[in-house]
């Protein structure tokens, strides 16, 4: 294992630069575009970086500026983040769902001057609260399709004008840039990072070049990456999962990062590239495995009979794979052929085949799906963190993967449990604090440790076991503590269930609202022969409820306490959406606005006598429009709870 | 000096007239819109322009050319292309080949140079599928490059049937109601396609359509057909006033 440490006394541009000496001609970056695969070599990246810094310079960005960036994954996003980062100043995040209104008060907060967008659709929402953005100098876009109306407005500039004028400013003095990348220290702060946001406004976490790199270093420490190894950019750049990729562990290891076509083709470009490692929420993988179950459901019976087998197989060995036991001669050799005959071809159809390591992280994933993606030979491991830490602190080790854990902790993190059971943590990744916000920087750096927000403890092997956030846990009405997100998640390893609201604080028993899987009920339903039309009329079949039903029983008889049974459930008529404020960004539960949104299901969840009520829902579409279409729901009570 | 001029055409089916004495000036740049009630002759302007109908009387004029009798494929290759109401797709085909195919009268090399493609065949050929590319991502079709035609859904065929008739470079293009049978999304969809059709690639637009909200907020000039007859002509603003038009439209009190 090669020691990596001496990359902390760099700051990013400078690692960049230090990644040109010792490899110019390697690709650094990859793009699709017009349906071929571009490479940007390291040297190409550091010129690239270096006119956009330089033109950033000349558009009037100083040293401790802030410029945001909302834009969906391409190369010149980097070029801008990373060009802003040689000049001294800031770049921040922003997700591209975001609106309009929300987008203001980030720039405002965050006191913004220039901003980044990818295309007409992320200007346009800027333009609109122009007005409340004074602060905002300049507006740089990338794709100039449908800008040009706004063309005589010098707000605007074309990525290529800017590139223009970084240009004919290094001409003019060619030693510039590089005495202004010298200037970079690795604890100057370079990144706001929003913070998610499951309560109230997002805060701007301040993340210097130090927290990028040495959680780069750390992680590769444990699972070492090759300079030939791919990654597959499909995270929102605003989050800090995507972060810590690009400003981190790429230029740490020096791995190409690939950026697809559109987002909507990131699953067949991510099958063209074979990454050899991936991080994503739970969300990806079980998309993915939902993916696997339908190619095989719709695949031939001879296909049908060996992955039936081999599955069972593979589980048995993943179980040895997950505790570092070594495997009986007999299973080993059944697992190695079923591997070759079927797991194979059929994870090299996903693109995972060249795959070595998958993290998870941000909510957590069912055991069984860890067991599953182990079976088919992906190491899939879990990984925790928070924002603050630069998104991993822990970690599973290689053949030591216990799902229902989030692993140890990183080399140089210490971990703490205080005696109200939250997590602490402490390492050199951790931020020096939030933009503007000291109060709330001394709330979470209290005593020199980052308080999570989590209750947790550490298991007998040493590993870290998150409960739920310490501000979640709920209580019935005997003052007995469960976890709605445990619950949920439980609900959630069942394929046919997409999201799940569980409710019973302060109340007599736990109940919930199911969100149904519509592509995999949908499947289900046409191989039964139901007809159905739209996701409400689907999820108010009687065939569905009682296939709800089986689920809930299963996770009932798999409760480890009597009250963590769900008594009383309904299945919703809507899918729970980002866009319907229902779902924070990165897809957790808004819980108290559903709650209030849905107060009315929820008074007859704990009203035994309704089995159904007749409900208005209203949807809001796209471009503003609102529908109000009146269905009836029905409520379930689970025997015997 | 309009870029298609329709001077007094008629067309007959024996005792039938679709259309009667139709004069249009279709200008550069422009999206002229041609509306009008369910049988009111529209598709039939469209096909006489094409070359499936030739007039029984009158003339259409291109920059001076005149096409009144020309066949639908010397049409198309005057820079005239066209995408039809019901889809004119072949459904067996990944987009990607569809949008190749429709380019087949760009591809000229000779026998030898495609059996050993080599040479202009191999670079005629990079050239097309660069500038089909340019297509895919401009009516933004990526994700279904290599996807069956046919097992996409109904709106997804529509934009490609406006993208294979893009791939002919036209300088006119016919949009025989692109909007028809989508959802509201699609249709905001199409809209955008068609304003980008205009104002990106500078495309004269020609577009026949039901949906009175979208031609009154997207048409630079509208003809409205009834009976086979121009019952008013002019800007949005002037249509929707003429009282022929809502005679047409509402019908009389």
């Amino acid at each position: 294992m090669s020691n990596n440490d001496h990359l902390l006394e760099y700051s990013i541009p400078q690692l960049l630069r230090w990644r040109v000496a010792s490899s110019p001609k390697r690709p650094a970056l990859r793009e699709k575009d017009f349906g071929i695969w571009n490479t940007y070599t390291w040297e190409d990246y550091y010129d690239h970086v270096r006119k956009t810094a330089l033109g950033l310079q000349q558009i009037g960005l100083k040293r401790g500026d802030t410029i945001a960036i909302i834009s969906d994954n391409i190369p010149e996003l980097l070029f801008t983040a990373i060009g802003a980062h040689a000049i001294g100043a800031i770049s921040a995040g922003i997700y591209q769902t975001s609106m309009p209104a929300e987008i203001a008060q980030i720039l405002q907060y965050l006191k913004v001057t220039a901003v980044f967008c990818d295309n007409q659709e992320q200007v346009d929402k800027v333009l609109d609260v122009r007005d409340q953005i004074p602060n905002v100098k300049k507006v740089i876009f990338e794709d100039p399709r449908g800008m040009r109306e706004y063309m005589s407005d010098d707000w605007f500039i074309d990525i290529q004008d800017l590139y223009k004028l970084g240009e004919k400013e290094h001409a003019a003095s060619p030693d510039l840039f590089e005495s202004l990348v010298d200037q970079g220290k690795p604890d100057d702060p370079c990144h706001l990072c929003l913070t998610s946001g499951t309560t109230g406004l997002p805060k701007g976490t301040i993340m210097t070049h130090k927290n990028y790199i040495n959680m780069g270093v750390k992680i590769t420490e444990v699972d070492p990456l090759e300079p030939t190894d791919e990654y597959v950019s499909f995270l929102p750049f605003a989050w800090i999962g995507e972060q810590m990729n690009s400003f981190g562990i790429a230029m740490a290891t020096g791995i190409t990062i690939n950026f697809p076509e559109s987002v909507e083709t990131a699953m067949s470009d991510l099958k063209e590239i074979g990454p050899h490692f991936m991080f994503g929420a739970p969300r990806i993988y079980e998309t993915i495995r939902s993916e696997i179950w339908l190619k095989i459901d719709q695949s031939y019976w001879l296909n049908k009979l060996l992955y039936n087998y081999f599955i069972q197989v593979g589980l048995k060995a993943a179980s040895y794979k997950m505790t570092g036991k070594s495997m009986p001669l007999g299973l080993r050799l059944k697992s190695w052929f079923g591997t070759q005959i079927i797991i194979r071809p059929l994870i090299n159809q996903i693109g995972l085949m060249r795959l070595r390591r998958a993290y998870t992280g941000g909510a957590a994933l069912g055991p069984e799906l860890f067991t599953f993606y182990q079976a088919i030979g992906v190491n899939l491991k879990q990984i925790y963190g928070q924002t603050e830490i630069t998104g991993i602190a822990y970690m599973h080790r290689d053949g030591d993967v216990r799902p229902e854990t989030v692993g140890k902790p990183l080399p140089g993190t210490e971990c703490k449990i205080a005696d109200d059971g939250e997590i602490l943590s402490k390492s050199a990744s951790v931020s020096p604090g939030y933009f503007d916000l000291p109060e709330k920087t001394a709330e979470a750096l209290e005593g020199g440790w980052l308080h999570s927000g989590d209750a947790g403890f550490i298991d007998e092997h040493g590993h870290l076991v998150v409960i739920d956030r310490l501000s979640d846990v709920m209580h019935n009405n005997k003052e007995e503590m469960f976890s709605p997100m445990f619950l949920e998640n439980a609900l959630k390893f069942s394929p046919y269930i997409k999201e799940a609201v569980i409710y019973g604080n302060k109340e007599e028993f736990v109940s919930c609202l199911i969100n149904i899987d519509p592509v995999v009920v949908g499947k289900w339903a046409e191989d039964k022969g139901i007809s159905f039309t739209t996701y409400m009329d689907l999820a108010s079949k009687p065939e569905v409820a009682k296939l709800m039903m089986e689920q809930v029983l299963d996770v009932n008889s798999r409760a480890e306490k009597e009250h963590f049974k769900i008594k009383r459930f309904a299945l919703l008529y809507k899918l729970l959406d980002m866009d319907d404020g229902e779902l924070t960004k990165t897809g957790k539960i808004r819980r108290k606005f559903v709650q209030e949104k849905y107060q009315n299901l929820y008074d007859a969840l704990y009203d035994e006598t309704i089995d159904t009520k007749e409900v208005e829902a209203s949807f809001q579409y796209q471009d503003g429009q609102s529908n109000i279409v009146k269905t009836s729901i029905a409520f379930y009570t689970v025997k015997g709870v | 000096m309009a870029h298609l001029n329709i001077s007094d055409v008629t067309l007959s089916f024996g005792g039938l007239k679709a259309l009667s004495n139709v004069d249009m000036k279709i200008e550069p740049g422009l999206i002229t819109s041609i509306i009008g009630p369910n049988g009111a002759g529209k598709t039939s302007m469209l096909n006489c322009i094409s070359g499936f109908y030739h007039p029984t009387k009158g003339d259409i004029f291109y920059k001076e050319k005149k096409l009144t009798h020309a066949s639908p494929h010397q049409v198309s290759n005057m820079g005239i292309s066209r995408a039809f109401q019901n889809l004119e797709l072949f459904s067996g085909l990944s987009v990607l080949d569809n949008l190749l195919l429709a380019r087949h009268q760009n591809l000229k090399y000779s026998f030898l140079h495609a059996v050993w493609f080599h040479g202009k065949a191999s670079r005629v050929e990079a050239e097309n599928r660069a500038f089909v590319e340019g297509i895919i991502d401009f009516m933004e079709l990526e994700p279904y490059r290599k996807s069956l035609v046919g097992n996409l859904s109904y709106g997804v065929q529509k934009k490609v049937e406006v993208a294979r008739a893009l791939t002919l470079a036209p300088d006119i293009l016919l949009l025989d109601e692109p909007m028809a049978g989508m959802n509201q999304e699609e249709k905001e969809d199409i809209v955008r396609f068609v304003m980008d059709i205009q104002k990106e690639k500078g495309i004269t637009v020609v577009l026949v359509e039901h949906d009175l909200g979208v031609v009154m907020d997207i048409s630079d000039r509208i003809y409205v057909l009834d009976f086979g007859e121009v019952i008013g002509s002019g800007t949005p603003e002037e249509v929707s006033q003429n009282p022929k038009v809502i005679e047409a439209y509402i019908g009389e009190d």
